[in-house]
This record gives C-alpha cells, sequence and structure tokens, in this order.
C-alpha cells in the first residue's frame, strides 16, 4: 500500500488528459457551455490542442477561468472577448472572418466555383477533333489473346 | 563493423542511384536499349543495397549496440525486442533510412513488373526514381547519417517516448511511406509523360496499379493513425486536424481524386493533363508533408527532429522536383493530345465532379494547414490558429455533395447519359434511404436531424455500393452466375471502396452527435453512467510491467442488462520517467465503451481515482470503413487487365469494348 | 487564355515555396502581445514573505520601468538572473511577478541566486499572468512612465537583447515627457 501511494504521488505529478472533475461546474448547462468554449479555444503553450484537451497547467488555469466567467453571468462572445483580450486572435481555434482571412473561408468555396467555371468553358471551348488513342503494341496484342484464350 | 557495413552500402546506393539517374535516360534519348536495361538492373542492385544499409542498423537495434549514437538515443535494454526493433524507424535519421528504402523498392518494383511498358518510358521513369533517391540518399548521409558512432560507449541507451512504444507506431510509420513514398512512382509517371509528349490511355493503365499501390499503404496508415490515437492518447478522440494528420490526408484525398482521373484517362483518352497534374501534386503534398514533420515550421504533438537546417534541404528538394515538374508541365502538358468528348451529363463528367470537389477538400486541409504561416508573412501582429471548429465548418459542406455523388457516379454512362434514366437508377435508392431518414428522424427527435442526416448518408453509399453488384449480377435474364463469376475484380474495388466510405460516413455521424461522456472522482465500489453505460469500479492496484510500473483499475461495465469486465492503467515507463494512459475499451458492434484513469483528486466525498467513462457509439465503423477502403484498392489492383494492354479505341464516337471499371 | 491556365500550377507553387521558406524562419511558438501602447492590466499581488509589501500595477507611474514574470521551477530563469542584476545595477528598477510558485521557492531561489528585484508580487493562482496574456516563464514587459506597456521579451533578456534593444527603450522612455 505504501508502495501504491509512492506510485500515485509520482504519477499525479503530471497530470493526463484534460478536464478534471474539480474544475467542473455544478449546474450542467453551464458546464456544457464551458466544455463548448474550451473546445473552440486554443492552449497557447501545446499548441495544436485545445485547452478542453491539454493537460498543460497554463490551459487548466485558462479553462478555471473560463467557468468564473460563465458562472459569473457572462456570455459565451464575452467570454471568448476576454481571453481574446489577453492572448490575440491565436488563441480561437476558429479564426474570426475578416480582411485577412477571407482566402482561408471561401479559398476552398473559389476553387469550386473557379473549377466549375473553368471546366464549363473548356468543354464549351473544346475542339471537335480527336485522336485515336495509341493502339495495342503487337507484343501486348498476343499477350491479350494468349489472356482472352486461357479464360475459356 | 556492422554500422560500417551499412554505413558503406548507403554509400554504394547513392553511387548506384547516381549511374541510374543518367544512364537510363540517356538511353530512352539516344534509342539503346543497352543503357535501358541498365536501369532496371540499377534499380534492382539499388535496392537490395540499401536493404543491406537498412538490415545492418535494424541488426544493430537488436544487438542493442549503444557504440552507435542513434541506437544509444532511441533504444534502451529494457524495452521489449520487438519495440527496440521497431525504433529503428521511430526517429529521424532511421525513418530516413526507411523512406529511401522504400524508394527504392518501388523502384526495384517498377523494373521487375514494368515489362509490359513501353521501353523507353521505363527506362525515364526508372531515372526520374533514381534523381529522387539521389537527394533523399544525399538527405541521410549528408545531415543525418545513421551510422554515427559514439564514444565512450553508455551501457544502456534512452528510451524510445513510451506513446509511440505500441504495436500501433510498428506499423503505422511504414505504411505513411509507403503511401508517400509511392506516389513518387506516380511523379515519375508524370514527368516521363511530359518527356515523351505522350500521355495516352496506356500510359495511364500502366500507372494505375502504381496509384493503388500507393493509396492502399496510405489509406491503412491513416486509419491506423487515427486507431492508435484513439486508444492511446486517453480520451477517445480519432481525428485531430493536427497538421501531420493532415499532412497524411492531403495526399490521400489528391491520390484518391488521382485514382478517378486514372480512370477517365485510361477508359478515354480524356483529362490525360489533368492526371499528371494531380500525380505531380500526389508526391509535392507528400513531401511538403515531410517538410512539415521535420522543419518545425509548424509545431505539432507529433513532430520529432524539428530543425530548420533540415528543413531547408527538405524544402530545396520540394522546390527542386515539383518546381521542375510544374515547369514541364507548363511547357509540355497544352501539347497532349486530347481524348474523346463527353457530355455533361456522363460518367466521365461525373468523375470530373468528383475530382473538383476533391480538389475543394483538399484546399480546405491545405489553407487550414498552413494559413498560420501565411499570416504570419502577411501581418504579423496578427497571428491565427486554424482548428477543428474551421476544419469541420467548411469540410462537411463540401464533403456532402461528393458523398451523393458517390453512389450516383458509377450509374452513369459513359460519354452521354441523360437525365431520365438517371432518375429511374436514383429511383429506389432514394426512396429506400428517405423512408430511413424518415425513420431516423422520428426515432431520434428533429434536435438530432444532424446525425440522422449523416446515417442516411451512410446507408446512401453502402446502398449504391451494392446497387452497383446487384444492377450487374442481375442482367436482362434475371440472377445470373456467369453475371458474378465474370465480375471484375475491379468493379468489388469500387464496391468494397465505396462502401467502406459509407460505413465510415455513418460512424463519424454517430460519433459527432450520440457519443457520451462522464468525468468524475470514483471510489471502489462506486456506480457512474453515461450516455447507456454503467459503470462500476471494483479497485485499484498496482502492477509492474516489462520496463514500467502502472496503476491498474477494474471496472464492471454495463450496458442493455449485459455486464463485461474493464481494466484501466496509468503507465509509469522508469526509464523515461514517461507516462501514458492504458484505456479499457469494451468493443462491440454498435459501439465502444472506453474507461481511462487519471490523477488522484479530492472531491465531496474524499479521494478517489479521477475516472473518464466514455460511450462511443459505431466509432469502430469509422476504422472498419478504412479498411474496407483499403480492401477495395486490393481488389481493384488484382484486376486481370492491369496485367495486358490498353484498349484500343478505334473512334471514341464508334461503340467501344471497354472492361467494366 | 488556355495557356494561362497550364502556367497556373507552377505560379500557385511559386508563392507557396516562397511562404514555406518565409516560415522556416519563424519561431512558430511566439506570440505577439496583445498589451503594447495600452495600460497595465490592473493587479494587486501579495508579497513572497508573510505580511510583507506585495505588487500592485497602480505603482507603474512616473519612471519606466521593467516587469519581469519568472518561477523557481523555470529553467531558463536562472540563466536570465545575471543579467537582471546588471540591469539593477545600471540603475534600471525591474519589478518581479513569481508566477504559479509557492512563495516559500520564490524566496529560495532569491536566496541563492540573489535578489535584483525592486519590488515582487506572487501570482500563485495564475490569474494575473493570464491578464498579462503570459505563455511562458520568463517573459518581460517595458512598461513606460504613464503605466503602458511599450514592449515584451519572450524568453529570458540575454546581454545582447539588453543592450541592443531594452536599454535605448528604456532611456528613451526616461526622456519621454
Amino acid at each position: 500500500m505504501k508502495r501504491l501511494a509512492m506510485l500515485l504521488a509520482l504519477l499525479a505529478a503530471s497530470p493526463v488528459a484534460a478536464v478534471m472533475p474539480d474544475e467542473m461546474l455544478p449546474d450542467a448547462a453551464q458546464e456544457s457551455r464551458a466544455r463548448a468554449i474550451s473546445k473552440d479555444l486554443r492552449c497557447v503553450v501545446c499548441q495544436n490542442q485545445s485547452i478542453d484537451d491539454s493537460d498543460a497547467p497554463l490551459a487548466r488555469d485558462l479553462r478555471v477561468l473560463v467557468r468564473e466567467q460563465i458562472a459569473a453571468g457572462k456570455s459565451d462572445a464575452e467570454v471568448r472577448d476576454y481571453v481574446v483580450a489577453r492572448y490575440g486572435n491565436f488563441v480561437l481555434l476558429k479564426p474570426p472572418v475578416e480582411g485577412d482571412t477571407l482566402l482561408l473561408w471561401l479559398g476552398p468555396f473559389a476553387v469550386l466555383l473557379l473549377g466549375g467555371i473553368g471546366i464549363a468553358f473548356w468543354q464549351r471551348r473544346r475542339p471537335t477533333s480527336t485522336q485515336d488513342a495509341a493502339p495495342l503494341s503487337a507484343a501486348e496484342r498476343a499477350e491479350l489473346d494468349r489472356l482472352a484464350g486461357s479464360d475459356n | 563493423m556492422l554500422a560500417e557495413i551499412g554505413h558503406f552500402a548507403l554509400i554504394l546506393t547513392l553511387l548506384v542511384a547516381i549511374a541510374q539517374s543518367v544512364l537510363p535516360m540517356l538511353g530512352a534519348i539516344r534509342g539503346d536499349a543497352a543503357l535501358m536495361a541498365f536501369g532496371r538492373s540499377a534499380a534492382s542492385l539499388q535496392a537490395l543495397l540499401i536493404a543491406i544499409s537498412f538490415g545492418s542498423l535494424m541488426t544493430l537495434f537488436g544487438q542493442a549496440d549503444f557504440s552507435v549514437k542513434l541506437v544509444a538515443n532511441h533504444s534502451a535494454l529494457s524495452q521489449p525486442l520487438p519495440y527496440r526493433l521497431a525504433a529503428t524507424w521511430g526517429n529521424h535519421e532511421g525513418s530516413m533510412l526507411l523512406w529511401v528504402l522504400v524508394l527504392s523498392v518501388y523502384g526495384a518494383g517498377i523494373a521487375k513488373f514494368g515489362d509490359n511498358l513501353r521501353a523507353t518510358l521505363q527506362a525515364r521513369i526508372l531515372s526520374i526514381q533514381a534523381m529522387i533517391s539521389v537527394a533523399f540518399l544525399a538527405f541521410a548521409l549528408f545531415t543525418s547519417n545513421p551510422f554515427e558512432r559514439l564514444f565512450p560507449v553508455p551501457l544502456d541507451g534512452a528510451e524510445l517516448n513510451p506513446l509511440l512504444q505500441d504495436p500501433g507506431l510498428v506499423f503505422h510509420p511504414p505504411l505513411l511511406y509507403l503511401g508517400y513514398v509511392g506516389f513518387s512512382v506516380t511523379f515519375s509517371f508524370a514527368v516521363a509523360a511530359l518527356l515523351e509528349g505522350r500521355a495516352d490511355p496506356a500510359w495511364a493503365r500502366w500507372m494505375r496499379p502504381w496509384v493503388l499501390a500507393a493509396w492502399i499503404p496510405l489509406t491503412i496508415g491513416i486509419t491506423l493513425g487515427s486507431f492508435w490515437a484513439y486508444y492511446e492518447l486517453g480520451w477517445g478522440g480519432w481525428w485531430f486536424w493536427d497538421p501531420v494528420e493532415n499532412a497524411s490526408f492531403m495526399p490521400w484525398l489528391i491520390g484518391t481524386a488521382l485514382l478517378h482521373s486514372a480512370i477517365v484517362t485510361e477508359k478515354r483518352g480524356s483529362l490525360a493533363g489533368w492526371t499528371i497534374l494531380l500525380a505531380i501534386m500526389a508526391f509535392s503534398l507528400s513531401l511538403i508533408g515531410t517538410f512539415l514533420v521535420r522543419s518545425g515550421i509548424l509545431t505539432s504533438v507529433h513532430a520529432f527532429a524539428v530543425d530548420p537546417e533540415r528543413g531547408v534541404f527538405i524544402l530545396a528538394m520540394i522546390i527542386g522536383a515539383t518546381g521542375t515538374a510544374l515547369a514541364m508541365f507548363a511547357a509540355r502538358a497544352p501539347m497532349l493530345k486530347s481524348g474523346a468528348l463527353f457530355g455533361s451529363v456522363s460518367r466521365e463528367s461525373g468523375l470530373t465532379m468528383n475530382n473538383l470537389l476533391l480538389m475543394a477538400l483538399t484546399a480546405v486541409v491545405f489553407l487550414g494547414t498552413f494559413y498560420p504561416v501565411i499570416m504570419e508573412a502577411v501581418s504579423p501582429a496578427n497571428k491565427i490558429s486554424v482548428g477543428p471548429p474551421y476544419y469541420n465548418l467548411v469540410f462537411v459542406p463540401l464533403a456532402t455533395p461528393l458523398l451523393l455523388l458517390v453512389t450516383i457516379g458509377p450509374m452513369l454512362a459513359w460519354k452521354r447519359d441523360d437525365l431520365a434514366t438517371l432518375g429511374r437508377k436514383l429511383l429506389v435508392p432514394t426512396a429506400i434511404v428517405a423512408a430511413l431518414l424518415a425513420a431516423l428522424v422520428l426515432a431520434f427527435g428533429w434536435q438530432q436531424v444532424v446525425a440522422a442526416l449523416g446515417l442516411a448518408l451512410g446507408a446512401w453509399l453502402v446502398l449504391g455500393a451494392v446497387l452497383v453488384l446487384v444492377r450487374r449480377w442481375w442482367g436482362a435474364g434475371g440472377f445470373s452466375l456467369r453475371l458474378v463469376r465474370t465480375t471484375p475484380a475491379a468493379t468489388i474495388g469500387l464496391v468494397l471502396a465505396h462502401a467502406g466510405l459509407g460505413f465510415t460516413t455513418a460512424g463519424i455521424a454517430s460519433m459527432t452527435s450520440f457519443a457520451a461522456e462522464k468525468i468524475l472522482v470514483m471510489r471502489p465500489g462506486e456506480t457512474a453512467v453515461a450516455g447507456p453505460v454503467s459503470v462500476k469500479m471494483l479497485g485499484a492496484e498496482e502492477v509492474d510491467g516489462a520496463n514500467y510500473r502502472a496503476l491498474r483499475a477494474r471496472f464492471t461495465v454495463a450496458q442493455n442488462g449485459r455486464e463485461g469486465l474493464l481494466i484501466s492503467e496509468r503507465r509509469l515507463y522508469t526509464v523515461s520517467g514517461n507516462q501514458t494512459t492504458e484505456a479499457g475499451i469494451g468493443v462491440s458492434l454498435l459501439g465502444n465503451q472506453y474507461v481511462a484513469i487519471g490523477d488522484v483528486q479530492q472531491d465531496a466525498r474524499g479521494q478517489g481515482l479521477v475516472v473518464r467513462i466514455y460511450w462511443h457509439p459505431l466509432v469502430g465503423w469509422i476504422w472498419f470503413g478504412g479498411l474496407l477502403m483499403a480492401m477495395g484498392g486490393c481488389a481493384s489492383l488484382a484486376d486481370r487487365r492491369f496485367r495486358i494492354g490498353a484498349p484500343q479505341l478505334r473512334s471514341p464516337l464508334a461503340p467501344t469494348l471497354v472492361p467494366a471499371e | 487564355m488556355k495557356r494561362l491556365l497550364f502556367i497556373l500550377p507552377i505560379l500557385v507553387f511559386a508563392g507557396l515555396a516562397a511562404f514555406l521558406g518565409f516560415g522556416l524562419t519563424q519561431d512558430p511558438k511566439e506570440l505577439p502581445s496583445q498589451l503594447i501602447d495600452r495600460p497595465l492590466p490592473e493587479f494587486a499581488l501579495p508579497g513572497i514573505v508573510e505580511g510583507g509589501p506585495g505588487l500592485a500595477s497602480a505603482s507603474f507611474r512616473g519612471e519606466p520601468r521593467l516587469l519581469n514574470v519568472w518561477a523557481s521551477w523555470c529553467a531558463a530563469c536562472p540563466q536570465e538572473h545575471p543579467v537582471l542584476e546588471r540591469i539593477a545595477k545600471e540603475g534600471f528598477p525591474v519589478y518581479g511577478i513569481a508566477w504559479k510558485d509557492k512563495p516559500e521557492d520564490s524566496r529560495a531561489f532569491l536566496a541563492r541566486y540573489g535578489d535584483p528585484y525592486s519590488g515582487m508580487g506572487s501570482d500563485f493562482p495564475g490569474r494575473t499572468a493570464i491578464d498579462l496574456g503570459v505563455t511562458g516563464a520568463p517573459e518581460t514587459f517595458v512598461v513606460d512612465k504613464k503605466g503602458r506597456v511599450r514592449f515584451k521579451q519572450i524568453g529570458p533578456i540575454s546581454p545582447e537583447i539588453w543592450e541592443q534593444q531594452i536599454k535605448p527603450l528604456m532611456q528613451q522612455l526616461r526622456a519621454e515627457a
């Protein structure tokens, strides 16, 4: 039992995986709002995780902060703005739609649109003459015959 | 000694590759059969030499020879032998060696199985393949020599990150490499076609098995990687839109587009330029994927060997390879013969739409991955992040029409079809899926209409795939065994792959909407509920593993009156001090029960263990679908037509005998 | 027109390669501060000695100061410490916030390495650090006479950074009205 306690102490030294029961809000609706907001906020020290997924101490601080703000009656947008005011747009995993990010948001649809126009254009303007594909070589023909023969 | 043999073999490989990059090309230009034949022997020799080199390194890891720096830095005596062997490629230097090994094996494959290729085309392909080899071999030898010695020799080594010490890792990177590197072959095909000024149906038919040879392992690799993240990282996520995941997803999307556009080029001679462009892009995106992981340009949880100097080298390679290929494309592609015309409602047109949507999806992943870098250049004060919420918002509306199209496409006739015929064919599947959708909405309510739509979409795909077989097997005279027997393997491939996509779609829809979760502090004897799952904690104890100590908790899990036992562990690896979570997962057809333990924590009722309980409905379908897609690829690869020449198209307007897809 | 379509891929690629090349020169971990040219967020922290003086944002008025966020657990802080001592010796006031650090640990650190700080606050809960947009220790803010943040150094201040960037800025801020 003593060894178990020691191991527990060692394990406790670095927590694994995100949200802890002691952080959670008693109100289920508020807690689920907090989870949703946390999933959209980036953990600034771990780079590619949301604070909801991250076990970094700073992420935990931010999770607690988000919950405090919600408990204090702030709206989702107000909570997000609060964090953005401190860390910038960088913390938003869903970047805002602004002049700078128009290409990001509209780019894929532009590809679709321009591609569609391109295809329509290409189909209409194509020369009507068509060329024959290369005929089979003698060796290929022999192989084809052999295979066709073996089939029967 | 072994290290020196390995190093020497690596140097010899480089010399052979240099010769192979020049002589066969020269042979193709001059029409010299001997020089072209040299390419084939050189390719085999290159593969043999690099196999010796890689084998040496693997043996060194097996013997735990810590006089080699790489072995000392990445393996420890306490590791089980399979993981020590896997450590060979669990690091930058070794993985580069694996990369060139795979590259050479593909090269040898072209030499061996490429007898039916035009001799000049084969020689050019082998030369281009060797040029890529030279670049990577030089990279391995000059910037990341795996055989460097270490003095003084340490008694034990440093352990591989235990998170990576897992059967998943043993196969995951080699499979991805098979995929990435496999696209080097299609790249070589594309460049060779540009050099020859000829991209005809025969060329497309020759290339297609190689596209499959890259696409299949990439599909399995991505599927395994997702599965590995699910059960190893400890909270049941299966896809994170992480840059490294995206790096493998982009070549997959392009590779999928290439598979389909190559069909059009093969059957109808059309879209040749587009197919070439896709072949170039697939490999470029594979290289960019490697670049991402190794340069530190985008940090990721997966990144190892983050080093800008290596990044510069790889960037130079990308610019060299892609830049040259695209310049040639700009110069030569306009001169390629264009193939047969097709109507705006036709199989060709459907496949073109498929390609367009896949391109748009690639653009989503690409922009999401690289936009932060672009923003940094354009407006450094306004750094942004792009994460899952962006991808979900933009990817889904573009993926949905593609998935709808997947079932419609195979119903279309080649060349020209009409909407009335198509409508008749669509009547049955549309009616069935609409009925299913209504039933789902009734069952789950309007709040879950998105989930119902997703599940219906999955059913649409599976049904569409099955209908392909039904239409083939029930001919004019009813069901016929002869029609079953003569079904081409490629058609089976289509059915499996499209059905697989359906299973994956249903799994994703269900996971997104119906997953349940409960995080709490538990003590032995207590019970908690997440969704339909009820979990009782039995007890916790300490156990000793091979090279770790663990805290192990046991649970009974009850669902729908059935009970099972689940065990979850937190492991502490004694050499490195790293920790991992081994979740207890109860697998069933309808979903997984997932229990993971965390810290010791205090709550209102005293001290206990943090427990995360999840219900993951249909999650297994996501990976089952992935494997089904890969199996479809294998079936397609087995098709007999790849072993013979291309069909002869007398005139594109005359009826032609083309094998079914 | 058609020709242009075939040139498009290489043009797109050239642009991309330029961005990637540029990306290599950047550190993706550095996050620009939101506070530049804005007033220091309000805080009133307790000290690291029980009953001793704390640190409040209100005191950052009248002369330019440095605000250094550090911790005893931070690996780069001992390396930065001699530079802070030198800055203090050169007559520029350095204030500190011990971030997520137990006061006894902070005291032990200062006892071992020396104490160049003119004032010290303890931010064990880490809330003030979030208000400051801190992502790691050490980070140092340059605050002007009016209490506005003018510069933020991420990571340790090296002697070069002090000489070439921060010291000239401090001198300029002293000269400001």
